[in-house]
């Protein structure tokens, strides 16, 4: 399955983690997102467009405006939103393992 | 490179298990969590209280790279040497609330050993909360650092 791979590659870009921050307090059209970067417009759909394709963000019409919104389903659901955590205590152990290993000398 | 450390926390639940085989005989892996000095190696925090005993607390202090204080305490509820711990733990002025940990300290060979935390958490909404910290933190350290980039250039504007 080539989805969890997505969706570790969309939330390892700062970019993309940002936009995922701006949503997640409220939707917002492509614009209003793009207007809090001074990346270029369509670097800003591409990543828009990727975070869509992997369901972290989706699109609701309102009107003549897209708005987007963050699926807080998918984002709890995906495995690799506990990787920091794990990462943490991984971090932790293995200086704990290193300092235990020269402590022993 | 394998994972050494493992983490499982299941949909819907309020706890959290995390699992670690380390290169070390039981003894020194179980000397990491209760000499002081030791502890704030490898937690990167400052341990200003800590009693190794029944009904006995602790209290540990963590400085950010802004200077910010955070502080961590717990009561500690058993106290075996070699083979377990049983304390709760609790972030300082934070929302998450205290929650209970079992520490279990196993010896796999005379070199390696094994350790299992497993966290109750009040809540399942309180332990997603917990899980996520590190998450928000890094989405947050991009986003300062997101800030601050753009701070920059709209000075040179």
């Amino acid at each position: 399955m080539n989805l969890r791979r997505d969706v570790f590659q969309a939330i390892a870009d700062p970019t993309r983690r940002a936009i995922l921050l701006l949503v997640a307090s409220q939707s917002m059209t492509a614009g209003a997102i793009a207007a809090n970067f001074d990346t270029a417009r369509p670097t800003v759909s591409k990543h828009l467009q990727i975070l869509t394709e992997c369901e972290l963000l989706s699109q609701e019409q309102n009107g003549r405006e897209i708005y987007y919104h963050i699926n807080a389903k998918k984002m709890k659901t995906v495995a690799d939103f506990i990787e920091p955590f794990r990462q943490m205590w991984d971090d932790r152990f293995n200086k704990l393992e290193n300092i235990m290993k020269k402590y022993k000398k | 490179m394998e994972r050494k450390t493992k983490v499982n926390a299941e949909d819907g639940k309020q706890e959290i298990l995390i699992t670690r085989e380390f290169d070390l005989p039981l003894e020194l892996l179980f000397k990491a969590h209760t000499e002081p000095e030791i502890i704030e190696q490898w937690m990167g925090t400052k341990v200003l209280k800590l009693e190794n005993k029944k009904h006995g607390s602790y209290q540990f202090e963590t400085t950010d790279h802004k200077g910010n204080k955070y502080g961590f305490n717990g009561a500690i509820h058993e106290f075996s040497p070699n083979q377990k711990i049983t304390r709760t733990f609790e972030m300082e002025n934070m929302p998450f609330g205290v929650q209970l940990e079992f520490l279990e300290f196993e010896k796999l060979t005379d070199d390696t050993s094994k350790l299992t935390i497993h966290s109750v958490y009040r809540s399942v909404a309180h332990r997603d909360q917990v899980l996520q910290l590190p998450f928000a933190q890094g989405i947050n350290m991009a986003h300062n650092r997101l800030q601050e980039i753009v701070n920059k250039l709209k000075q040179h504007i």
